[in-house]
């Protein structure tokens, strides 16, 4: 059984069908990239495994339990978090309570405000600002301190590289692995496709609602993505 | 002094001062004083629920009658000493937001403001529906002379509990505001998306708010029925009471603690002047409220706030940069 599997599921938003029939299974300890163009379904994907979308059709299995129905608090009270696509820092509080705010559910585990300001000590400077007064890097630096801190098994991670310098996007994959190596399983949508398959053990491509590739980075050619990713 | 400290002394200060009226004021003026800070506790009430939690209720009237008809059954028919009357006024307010709470959350932003009058609606109907215990739509008065030794006693009383009330639910607001709560209702006023996948049980924090503002307006519920002794549910349970609350706290500034103190102040001025014009003068504060939105909708406190840095109760959890630059000059 795996870690996390999702079971040919189908998400609607009111009458827009964005996912058909997706499946995809997550070992513990991996680390997969989903990729796609714009509007495939990445995110809308990302949110239903978070709980923050509930499936029309399928099932999803996440550590031993069916949480299709789950809503976000619940997931994340068993230990998946999200960093959202857009950050979605709360502007009304200062980096500090934002990241205060990620650990609401008392869950235990290895992060604690300490370690978190250890793996961004900029944000230890910073923590009396206001959430939104940071550059971009370092609100992406808050929101996934801020998922950390409520010291996840499973973190999703929705575009962090979205509208970064090269450099800080490096900075960011660095903490990303560092966060893969002890032991968090992690799943990233990414639309730079090099940088996914690079830092994936494994990926999902989706097309228009579908999976329309997944493997092994290194078993696929550049061919084979392409088609997978523009549907030629 | 720290600014937590600073506080607790001016509230003492304040409610010791308005306590002592009891001892020296006249009547009237203690009538009026208990009619401000009854509104004064409403609306701030109010404003936890709209201005923090985002519940825009316009049923509030419910518990006000619901608070009274309990006071008036609780002492007058069980034979409560009238003050286990205010708390037991409170309490069934509280219980029966819970089912109110169940149906209305179904419902988001103007149907939750409409499902809640709806709901009042409801309870003043089965308050009516009862002629022969509770009055029907004539009502029933409360027995007073049970309750209190003398007439001036009955003022008396009132108004302390009035003070204790308002005082009672500006420090519950300010506290709430800095506790865990606070933070997670700061976090799902911002983006209630991003708070619910942070853990944050965002139905139960709206709960737990919905239900304690329902307490406290059916605790001043019982006082205004104390106050007006004659128990109509047309009066008590008039959306009127919840078109009070809103304009005091559009007025003064939805989302601050120091906006209701001001919106109240007000409503007391403006009302003054109107009481010539009789029905007009609903009308006249309706446009008032109206243009205020339009023009400042972070009401009168919000426009001070502009031109001065002051906080008197400090809620705000964002340190901005000139507050950091003042502190690093202080």
């Amino acid at each position: 059984m795996s870690f996390l599997s999702v079971d040919n599921i189908n998400v609607f938003y009111n009458e827009f069908q964005a996912l058909f029939g997706v499946s995809m299974t997550v070992e513990k300890g991996e680390t997969v990239a989903i990729i796609g163009s714009n509007g495939a379904g990445k995110s809308t994907l990302m949110r239903t495994i978070a709980g923050g979308l509930i499936p029309s059709q399928g099932s999803i299995r996440y550590d031993g339990a069916d949480t299709a129905e789950n809503s976000a608090f619940e997931m994340n009270r068993l230990g998946v978090a999200l960093v959202p696509e857009g950050r979605k820092i709360f502007p009304s509080l200062s980096v500090e309570e934002n990241l205060k705010i990620g650990g609401y559910s008392n869950r235990a585990g290895q992060w604690t405000l300490e370690k978190v300001y250890e793996l961004f000590p900029i944000l230890k400077e910073r923590r009396n600002n206001g959430g939104t007064d940071l550059s971009g890097g370092q609100q992406q630096m808050v929101a996934i301190g801020r998922a950390l801190m409520s010291n996840p098994d499973l973190i999703l991670m929705d575009e962090v590289s979205l509208g970064l310098a090269p450099i800080i996007v490096n900075e960011i994959y660095t903490v990303v692995r560092q966060i893969a190596q002890t032991g968090t399983t992690v799943i990233l949508v990414e639309q730079d496709v090099n940088r996914g398959l690079k830092e994936a053990d494994r990926f999902y491509c989706l097309l228009e609602g579908k999976v329309s590739l997944a493997g092994n980075p290194a078993d696929v050619t550049q061919d084979q993505i392409s088609k997978a990713y523009f549907g030629l | 002094m720290n600014r937590d400290r600073r506080l607790i002394l001016i509230l003492s200060i304040a409610f010791i001062f308005f306590a002592s009226f009891a001892f020296w004021a006249g009547r009237g003026t203690m009538n009026t004083l208990t009619e401000f800070f009854y509104l004064l506790a409403i609306a701030q009430l109010w404003n936890l629920l709209a201005g923090y939690a985002g519940l825009v209720s316009v049923g509030q009237q419910a518990w006000i009658g619901l608070g009274a008809y309990a006071l008036l059954v609780s002492t007058d028919d069980i034979g409560l000493p009238v003050y286990a009357g205010i708390v037991v006024a409170g309490l069934v307010a509280g219980v029966l937001a819970i089912p109110t709470a169940l149906l209305g959350f179904r419902l988001r932003g103007g149907y939750f403001a409409i499902g809640t009058w709806v709901m009042a609606e409801v309870f003043r109907l089965s308050v009516t529906a009862s002629s022969d215990w509770l009055g029907g739509g004539l009502g029933r008065s409360i027995i007073v002379n049970n309750l209190f030794s003398s007439p001036s006693a009955r003022i008396t009383s009132i108004y302390i509990v009035a003070i204790v009330l308002a005082f009672g639910t500006v420090a519950l607001t300010q506290y709430l505001m800095r506790s865990k709560v606070g933070l997670g209702l700061t976090a799902i006023r911002d983006n209630e998306d991003a708070a619910a996948s942070l853990g944050i049980n965002t139905y139960r924090v709206k709960m737990i708010i919905f239900i304690l503002c329902a307490v406290g307006t059916g605790m001043v519920g019982a006082l205004i029925a104390l106050n007006q002794i004659n128990i109509i549910p047309k009066s008590m349970f008039s959306v009127n009471w919840t078109a009070f609350m809103v304009f005091i706290v559009v007025i003064g500034g939805i989302g601050t603690i120091e906006g209701p103190i001001i919106g109240t102040i007000i409503f007391f001025l403006i009302r003054e002047y109107l009481s010539d014009f009789g029905e007009w003068s609903f009308i006249i504060l309706g446009v008032i409220a109206v243009g205020m939105m339009l023009i400042a909708p972070q009401g009168v406190w919000g426009l001070i706030k502009e031109r001065v840095d002051v906080e008197i109760f400090p809620v705000r959890r964002l340190i901005s940069a000139e507050r950091l630059k003042s502190l690093g000059r202080g």
